[in-house]
């Protein structure tokens, strides 16, 4: 099926940035403020659902050439070496540690071990959403 | 080597066995299995001296410490005479059994393991002295006994026995469990020296009784007495080393243990005495008649092997008389007890030997049909020479063991006229009639066995085989146990005092404190003047005679009926039960998932309002609301006009966009009840959600309402009734949630610590990600779960669309 | 407004049930939606729905309302997704091979079990 849509896929272009650092702020902001890996895995997700629906799914799966599979695994992965990390510290499982540290740009930012598990999360969410909608969105 | 690894031994070299059968073909997976039996036998013997003098050894194992359930071995004479014998038959068993079975043919792995196990498992039985482990080790021996029997299970008569023995020794278990509990209730121990102690106490107690006719219960159907005997000619399809190991020389003798083993605790009641005896005596003149009926080999000795059982266990119920008198008559009525136990071992000796023939004789000729054998002497002589010793020893001549223990059976129901209670003076005749009868047939069956087979025309044409003598290793675990049989003849007293005694000493503690107390003295000549000197003459005499004219007789066994049998009842009942559980299950388990979501919420409702009803859980508390905004109402309105819309609607399209009503709805909520997070979410999940649905609209079928017909008038009835249950059950138990606080929350920890301990801020995603981050990490397990599982559904079918990759659809 | 939002929960329950219980594939699964709503807001309420603030720390707020149902119903809502995602997979899926959605018909049986 092809579209001829041009206002809503150029418009698509533009927004799809917006909500892409959109999603990547609330879940940067979700250890202080509303968000998180999962809201922000989700805003992600309903971005290249928004290009899904402007452009057709080939073409998004051409711009975005990723394996969610891959992504999901990867994200999975994270999280329990996250959790796992902690014994190797002999602490117990899914002890997390923060500190804070002056960078370069940003001035002092706190960095926290669970910020590295809301990444799995994030990227889980992201893959498995995403994974879903090409499937059934690709189904003949 | 400790007690409890002793008995655990055979289990762990149970484990490496299929590995063994695996990978080393050339060798015999038996002889590996032999060294068990072997090296327990060599542990065994070094406690006969210390048994002998009285002591007795102990090894606990905790096993559900916070239950007081543990596995306590615990060695007197009677547990170290049955360990002997099974661990002494296990090894000539074994070692028969690797010429009997083909390495290249059978199964060995399995069969070794089960044989192992089984050994396991009696070991256990007759050394615990925890009711429990004694319990579960007794079931063991059920199920090991199960699968050997079944162990060509491509027969059905092997299943069938199998799980005919199966269900009858496990009733009887089951039984036995019940009586051992009330008796652990009674006397608030598991542990039985603890409970002989208290057996003066115990008797009077209500439930005493029944916790003996419970264990009774559970000690008859294993040693397959009447008239739960039914079993055992059945499970006669085990290969013949299993019959002759588990089925006449140790399993079916664990019944005989625990009724020795009980005798302390249950003989003080008199309902034990006549139980015991009676059901021994009964069974023994049934066994005994029905014995010359059969045909076939192994069914004969099944048959023996039950009216022995019945023979010992009336000796062991005489031996208990000797709790109820007093004086010399205490020493008349224990020596039943050691007469019990004396043809115990004499019956292992011979019986063993017998089967093991019976086995030789089927491997050799192909058939175990009496009809079609005869004349073998001449060609088997090795083997005509053992059956003979065996026979003539189950018949009670002269030169064999049992002639000894037979005299003292008889001697034993004699003593029954010192027994003056009940008027019995006029009819204790009947024991010694009853026993002199069942000599007989014994007699009769014993010569019928070994004449028939080995004596008699040799027939050719009717074997499937041509017959020979056996291989020599095949006969060495026959002959071993024949010339046992003689030799416990000749030095009877060795034996008496070596096993026996320490045996007889731990059945009547009471009469003998040390096995050397118990002061008789087994002697082959009793003098003229010895009534069962002539009673044994007339059995030897009206035997002969019977046998002669076996052919006139023996079609009044034809003339009773077939229908009416124990056999046929066991029949009618499973098949009864079968029926039953099937028309049962089938009128509930419907298959359609609608049932069972009925039954779900059914159950819901009703246990809820039960709950609530009884324990006064509902609660209305209508103070700390908080108050009611207009706007508030607006979005209840919204909530409920999409609801009822996704209800009444028929079109697909408006039902999914009113779930996203709903959805959306919903997140105003959580806007409105301070969860930003939540609102956040719900809106973009709600945003895919749509689009998934709308994604897989056009593989989505068109929704019919199917029950829209006048005719399903009942079943939206039905629907809508049960809907409004769970419905009002859910408000209800949300008012009263919310109107009390029965425990403080941990919220309050949360509040305090998230920024000292976890340093964040926004309290929901610290719950998450630190607080709870395990059940973070499970679903996002689910969730890529959930999304392999959509892949698999989909992608399988495109592979096999293209029939480039082939996949099992069944 | 905790009474009128119980009442509001049973009725959310009341036509998922409802739903559940039809004969129809897709109204089955809409149905598992609006319990997996009617949860989330019975978790919210019996939370109590007082407190001040949301719950992110700000300075000078005490009354904080309690997070600990919100997180169980963030964790449940992104659940619900996956299992939504899933059966309705599974539902169409199964209506092509078996070609129908009627659940009385697509009932196993004796012959097809």
């Amino acid at each position: 099926m092809k579209t001829n849509d041009l206002i809503i896929q150029t418009t698509t272009k533009v927004v799809f940035f917006i909500i892409f650092l959109f999603s990547i702020h609330i879940f940067f902001a979700g250890h202080y403020t509303p968000g998180g890996g999962f809201v922000g895995g989700l805003v992600m997700s309903s971005a290249i659902v928004l290009l899904m629906l402007a452009f057709d799914l080939k073409t998004v799966r051409d711009m975005l050439p990723f394996n969610y599979t891959v992504i999901t695994a990867i994200g999975l992965l994270i999280s329990l070496l996250t959790a796992a990390g902690s014994i190797y510290f002999n602490v117990p499982f899914f002890t997390h540690v923060y500190d804070y540290f002056n960078l370069p740009l940003l001035g002092e930012t706190s960095i926290h071990t669970a910020m590295f598990f809301d990444t799995g999360v994030y990227l889980v969410v992201v893959g498995v959403t995403m994974n879903i909608i090409q499937m059934i969105g690709g189904d003949e | 080597m400790s007690l409890i690894f002793a008995i655990f031994l055979p289990i762990l070299v149970a484990i490496v066995i299929p590995f063994l059968f695996k990978k080393i073909s050339s060798i015999h997976t038996g002889w590996f299995v032999l060294i068990v039996p072997v090296v327990l036998v060599g542990h065994y013997v070094t406690y006969i001296s210390a048994i002998m003098d009285g002591t007795t050894y102990i090894d606990k194992f905790e096993w559900i410490p916070s239950l007081d359930i543990s596995v306590v071995s615990y060695i007197d004479g009677l547990s170290l005479l049955f360990s002997l014998l099974i661990t002494g038959i296990g090894a000539l068993v074994v070692l028969y059994s690797v010429f009997y079975l083909d390495k290249d043919r059978e199964k060995l792995g399995n069969f070794y393991v089960y044989l192992l196990l089984f050994m396991s498992a009696m070991l256990g039985v007759v050394q615990s002295d925890h009711l429990i482990s004694l319990y579960f080790f007794w079931e063991l021996t059920s199920i090991s006994s199960f699968l050997l029997i079944g162990y060509w299970y491509t027969k059905d008569r092997s299943r069938f026995g199998a799980l005919k023995s199966m269900m009858i020794t496990v009733f009887g278990g089951l039984m036995m469990l019940g009586g051992f509990v009330l008796l652990g209730i009674m006397g608030e121990t598991f542990s039985i020296r603890e409970l002989i102690e208290q057996a003066p106490t115990l008797v009077g107690q209500e439930f005493f009784i029944l916790a003996l006719v419970l264990v009774l219960i559970g000690a008859f159907t294993k040693s397959a007495q009447f008239p739960f005997y039914i079993w055992l000619p059945d499970a006669m399809e085990a290969p013949t080393p299993v019959s002759a190991y588990l089925h006449s020389a140790t399993m079916v003798k664990a019944g005989l243990y625990l009724v020795a083993r009980f005798t302390p605790i249950f003989a003080l009641s008199e309902v034990w005495v006549w139980l015991v005896t009676g059901v021994g005596l009964l069974t023994l003149l049934w066994g005994s008649f029905f014995a010359v009926k059969q045909t076939d080999l192994k069914a004969i000795l099944a048959f023996s092997t039950v009216s022995q059982l019945g023979l010992i266990m009336s000796l062991l119920g005489i031996g208990s008389i000797s709790y109820h008198v007093t004086g010399d008559l205490v020493t008349i009525f224990t020596f039943a007890s050691f007469a019990a136990i004396f043809h115990l071992m004499n019956h292992a000796t011979f019986k063993g030997s017998l089967f093991m023939i019976a086995g030789i004789v089927d491997h050799e000729t192909g058939t175990r049909d009496i009809r079609k054998l005869g004349g073998l002497m001449s060609l088997m002589p090795i083997s005509f020479t053992i059956a003979m010793i065996g026979s003539f020893s189950m018949a009670g001549i002269p030169l064999f063991n049992g002639f000894l223990s037979k005299e003292m059976f008889l001697d034993a129901t004699l003593s029954l006229q010192h027994f003056n209670v009940h008027s019995l003076e006029s009819w204790w005749m009947l024991f010694p009639i009853v026993a002199w009868i069942a000599s007989v047939f014994t007699f009769v069956y014993s010569l019928y066995f070994v004449l028939h087979t080995f004596r008699g025309k040799y027939k050719p044409d009717l074997l499937p085989k041509k017959a020979h003598e056996a291989p020599i290793g095949m006969l060495i675990s026959p002959a071993v146990l024949a010339v046992l049989v003689i030799i416990i003849f000749f030095v009877p007293n060795y034996f008496g005092n070596t096993f026996i005694k320490p045996a007889v000493a731990a059945i009547q503690p009471l009469a003998y404190k040390v096995p050397a107390d118990v002061g008789f003295h087994i002697k082959a000549w009793h003098g003229f003047d010895s009534i069962a000197l002539y009673m044994t003459l007339g059995v030897f005499l009206i035997g002969f005679l019977l046998y002669k004219s076996i052919a006139k007789w023996t079609p009044i066994y034809g003339m009773l009926p077939a229908r009416m049998s124990l056999n046929g009842f066991y029949d009618w009942l499973m098949n009864l039960s079968d029926k039953g559980a099937n028309r049962l299950s089938s009128s509930y388990m419907t298959g359609s998932i609608r049932s069972y979501l009925i039954y779900m919420f059914a159950a819901v409702i009703a246990l809820l309002a039960f709950t609530m009803w009884t324990k006064d859980a509902f609660v209305i508390n209508l103070t700390n609301l908080a108050p009611i905004q207009f706007f508030e109402i607006l979005i209840s309105v919204v909530l409920i006009i999409s609801t009822i819309t996704i209800l009444v609607t028929k079109s697909r399209l408006t039902a999914i966009i009113s779930l996203g009503a709903v959805g959306y709805t919903v997140a105003l909520f959580y806007i409105i009840f301070k969860a930003p997070d939540l609102a956040l979410t719900q809106l973009v999940i709600e945003t895919v959600s749509v689009a998934l649905f709308l994604g897989a609209f056009y593989h989505l079928p068109k929704m019919d309402k199917y029950e829209k017909g006048k005719e399903d008038r009942l079943f939206r009835l039905n629907n809508f009734l049960i809907a409004l249950g769970v419905g009002v059950m859910v408000s209800l138990i949300a008012i009263a949630s919310h109107s009390q606080k029965l425990v403080k929350s941990i919220s309050e920890y949360y509040k305090e610590t998230v920024y000292s301990e976890a340093g964040g801020g926004n309290i929901v995603n610290v719950i998450l990600v630190d607080y709870r981050g395990f059940d973070t990490l499970f679903e996002i397990s689910v969730l890529t779960i959930a999304s392999l599982g959509i892949i698999g559904m989909i992608t399988v079918r495109l592979a096999k669309k293209k029939g480039d990759r082939k996949v099992e659809n069944k | 407004m905790e009474i009128l939002m119980s009442i509001l929960i049973g009725f959310l329950f009341m036509a998922a049930v409802y739903l559940i219980l039809s004969r129809s594939l897709l109204r089955i699964i809409i149905g598992t939606g609006l319990l997996s709503h009617g949860t989330h807001l019975l978790l919210l309420t019996m939370g109590g729905l007082g407190g001040e603030s949301a719950p992110v720390l700000a300075d000078g707020i005490t009354d904080y309302v309690d997070p600990l149902p919100q997180a169980l119903i963030l964790t449940a809502i992104v659940i619900s997704f996956g299992v939504t995602a899933f059966s309705l997979v599974l539902a169409y899926r199964a209506y092509k091979v078996v070609g129908t959605d009627n659940m009385d018909l697509m009932k196993g049986n004796e012959d097809n079990d």
